[in-house]
């Protein structure tokens, strides 16, 4: 038996109150494909923040060449050959193509000057290799590259000499599917050239097609490793979310009241003329693929991003927000995509999160009453089943379901008519998720008006009522939920995508 | 579920304010060894009432300053034009006072003046925008020479009973003065931990975008806190102006605004925004108002004092940090 080219081995990693891996054990064999799939929050990236010496196991080992190895740091698990193509690629915007390819292996003439010649040559190469020799140039600035080509650019880095293990995380999220296509060529290619590769995805037909084998995690476990052979896409899901995907959603009608929030040809500098309208009661899907205007959505409705044209109607009165503050006060919660950079202050207490909304109803004459403000927060953290010791407790140190609980008890304390829900179960394990699901469809239940941002092909087919589907800062089609399925979404978010690309090239 | 957190059996509250405890102990500790050491070496003069008083209106001044620094930089500010402001509020009142021939007039606009720049610093970080370091950096240089302008850089005599009075005064044996630095903290306390908008500085330093998604108006906030911040320092610039009885453009305030975020940084702020009591801070300024009496009574240059206190500046950072980093945060 061949030694695989990296295998981890009983890997265990906890932050806080989350055990992010529990005793992992996989090999990544030389030429082989192996898909890694689980829900947001199962261990995948924190299984390869490990192999790319990002995080250090709690416990168990990684191995190179069959020899324990210490990932101590990047640069060490870069010096092993181990690579890691990011979701979000971090391109320099001021470096030309060339230079964020070959950042930290620039040849220099003389020891002093950049070898412009070289870079050019070496960066060529690579874009002929991928076929795009015709949309970038090595000596264009990567400023304001559309997300494909940036994640081209990733790979392309990660090409260089010495990679023995590659792993990407699911870096077709942002593709077309002819990109996608000319990706899954490189990687085959890879694999030819004896790499071993990990690749990471939600899109299960992709797995099926392109992996010769599939690692399935859930909370924190493996769960499954088996050849792509003896999988189907159900058996996955069903390894990936432990019981049937249906039973995470209650469908029932719900009788629908007036129109809460109204857009109008609402145009952005990132969305373009956007059109829609949420009932009480109603819950509107807002689906695409990432980059695609749906958070750019949610930042106009709120007051982020300035109106250039168009109108908005909240309850019926107009409604034109310069600020946050305006959308509060008209009755509008926004529930953003990430915890700890938008909504919660991670290192106070949950008492003060859940009350940052609602002064007025913890405080006199702007002094807090403390008794007041306690007796409200403790109600809402209870009736929502927060997992905390105490209100006091940092929310930092509360798991990611618990946190955005309280994120949903905030907005409960505050009492809106509308609600924006941006990636509601983004880094939340499968137990929790399926509470946040009955509270979002209890929440509707109650009449609120709820828009939801969802990349997660499920929850956004399971919750909403219709789904408007978004691409490149647009509405590109609208499905009653009777008929939207994960293939008429994709459909619509990669609509004629070469006019977008054109757009985003040039 | 049992673990579910229920209204009544909550601790008291305490966390977002919290932490009191470990921080002031330390600097507690710290105080007392200093008035150990130069209780020792003077110990003549240095427990006299006489000196203890002295202390006192020696940090009146700087207590102001420092516990208003601290706001700001629990907001995840900086204002190092408070030393400029302090002087350019005493020429305002020196030249009012003298126009007018009203003492009470000329404190109006003496305090109106210290307001005023505060707020054209807020103005000039919310609106330019512009980081408040290089904001109040450059204003701290405006405002001096705004100061020197008013009167050829001389400083001038303000003569006035009133003023006077306010200056040497007492009330129960202690000078007015330090009644108002007690006035002033008790004032701070309250609006830090017992206000709601005490409360949203505290979140607007630790996360402004959480801050502003949660409805609250940072700009104006921003600038209230600026505006605030001059005020304090034209109070301040009023206490001085009632102990020389003149308005200085220079003499008595340059330097004071390192003296104010060194106290605010010792005290516990982060520079970071979000943390930071004004406990802490009247601790550090006990602690900087003890090193510059002892300093001056055991006879150490003033070139040896400035030193001092630049190297306490960065190592009260470089405590902070490491604690920080200890505390994985």
């Amino acid at each position: 038996m061949t030694v695989p080219v990296v295998s981890v081995e009983g890997v265990s990693k906890r932050f806080g109150a989350v055990q992010a891996l529990r005793d992992v054990s996989v090999a990544f064999n030389v030429g082989e494909i192996t898909a890694l799939i689980g829900e947001n929050g199962a261990g995948k990236s924190t299984l390869m923040r490990v192999l790319e010496g990002e995080h250090r196991p709690d416990s168990g080992r990684v191995l190179v060449d069959g020899q324990p190895v210490q990932l101590s740091s990047p640069r060490a698990a870069h010096g092993s050959g181990i690579r890691v193509i990011h979701q979000e690629p971090e391109i320099i915007p001021e470096l030309t193509v060339a230079e964020n390819i070959f950042i930290g292996d620039i040849k220099a003439r003389g020891g002093i000057f950049l070898d412009r010649a070289d870079l050019e040559r070496r960066s060529l190469d690579l874009l002929r290799t991928f076929g795009v020799v015709d949309v970038l140039s090595p000596g264009q600035r990567c400023h304001g590259l559309s997300p494909a080509l940036r994640q081209l650019i990733e790979i392309m880095r990660a090409l260089r000499p010495g990679a023995r293990l590659l792993a990407f995380d699911e870096p077709t999220s942002s593709l077309t599917e002819d990109e996608a296509q000319r990706l899954f060529r490189v990687i085959r290619r890879l694999k030819a050239d004896g790499v071993a590769v990990i690749y990471i995805s939600h899109r299960l037909r992709e797995i099926i097609e392109l992996a010769d084998r599939c690692v399935v995690m859930r909370d924190g476990s493996r769960v499954a490793d088996e050849p792509i052979a003896a999988l189907d896409e159900q058996r996955m899901v069903r390894l990936m979310v432990g019981r049937p995907v249906s039973d995470l959603f209650n469908r029932k009608e719900r009788a629908l009241g007036p129109v809460r929030l109204a857009l109008e040809g609402v145009t952005t500098r990132r969305v373009d003329g956007i059109s829609f309208e949420v009932r009480a009661g109603e819950i509107v899907g807002l689906g695409g693929l990432v980059g695609a205007g749906r958070t750019e959505v949610a930042r106009a409705i709120v007051g982020l991003d300035p109106l250039l044209s168009g109108r908005m109607a909240v309850g019926g009165q107009p409604y034109r927000p310069r600020e946050p503050a305006d959308a509060v006060a008209a009755g509008i919660g926004l529930v953003p995509e990430d915890r700890k950079q938008e909504a919660l202050l991670f290192m106070q207490a949950v008492r003060d999160n859940v009350s940052l909304v609602v002064p007025d109803k913890v405080s006199r004459y702007g002094f807090f009453s403390r008794r007041r403000e306690r007796a409200l927060v403790a109600r809402h953290v209870a009736e929502l089943r927060v997992k905390t010791p105490s209100i006091e407790q940092a929310v930092g140190k509360l798991s990611g379901g618990n946190q955005q609980k309280v994120v949903f008890a905030r907005w409960q304390a505050r009492g809106p008519a509308v609600l924006i829900l941006d990636e509601p179960t983004r880094g939340i394990d499968v137990g929790a998720k399926a509470e946040i699901y009955r509270l979002i469809e209890s929440l509707a239940d109650q009449g609120l008006a709820i828009v939801l941002i969802s990349s997660e092909m499920p929850e956004l087919l399971g919750l909403a009522d219709r789904v408007l589907v978004m691409q490149s800062g647009r509405i590109s089609g609208e499905l009653p939920w009777q008929e939207a399925s994960e293939e008429a979404v994709l459909a619509l978010a990669m609509r004629s995508d070469k006019k977008a690309i054109e757009r985003r090239v040039s | 579920m049992t673990d579910t957190a229920t209204a009544g059996r909550e601790r008291a509250p305490a966390s977002l304010f919290g932490r009191i405890g470990a921080q002031n102990i330390s600097l507690l500790i710290a105080l007392v060894v200093l008035l150990a050491i130069f209780g020792v070496l003077r110990p003549d003069v240095f427990f006299t009432p006489r000196n203890l008083i002295n202390i006192g209106l020696a940090v009146t001044i700087l207590g102001i300053l420092a516990m208003a620094q601290t706001v700001v930089i629990v907001s995840g500010g900086l204002d190092i034009s408070v030393g400029s402001i302090v002087g350019l509020s005493t020429m305002v009142l020196a030249v009012a006072a003298q126009e007018t021939g009203s003492i009470p007039a000329g404190i109006l606009a003496g305090l109106l003046a210290g307001l005023l720049a505060g707020a054209v610093n807020g103005l000039i970080i919310v609106y330019g925008p512009v980081n408040a370091v290089i904001a109040t950096l450059g204003t701290m240089s405006a405002f001096r020479g705004l100061a020197y302008l008013m009167n050829n850089g001389n400083s001038i005599p303000i003569t006035g009973d009133s003023l006077r009075a306010l200056g040497i005064g007492t009330l129960f044996g202690l000078p007015f003065a330090i009644w108002l630095l007690i006035a002033a903290m008790a004032a701070f306390i309250v609006f830090t931990r017992e206000t709601v908008v005490g409360r949203n500085i505290y979140a607007l330093g630790g996360n402004p975008t959480v801050a502003r998604l949660a409805g609250i108006p940072i700009r104006r906030y921003q600038i209230s806190i600026y505006a605030m911040s001059g005020f304090a320092a034209a109070v301040a610039g009023l206490v001085l102006a009632s102990r020389t009885m003149s308005g200085q453009p220079a003499s008595g305030s340059q330097g004071l605004e390192l003296e104010a975020i060194t106290a605010a940084i010792l005290g516990g702020c982060a520079l970071q925004g979000g943390k930071g009591t004004i406990i802490g801070a009247m601790l550090g300024v006990l602690i900087i108002g003890v090193l510059n009496n002892g300093m001056i009574l055991t006879s150490v240059p003033t070139f040896y004092q400035l030193l001092a206190k630049g190297a306490l500046l960065i190592l009260a950072v470089i405590v902070q940090e490491r604690q920080r980093a200890r505390s994985g945060e």
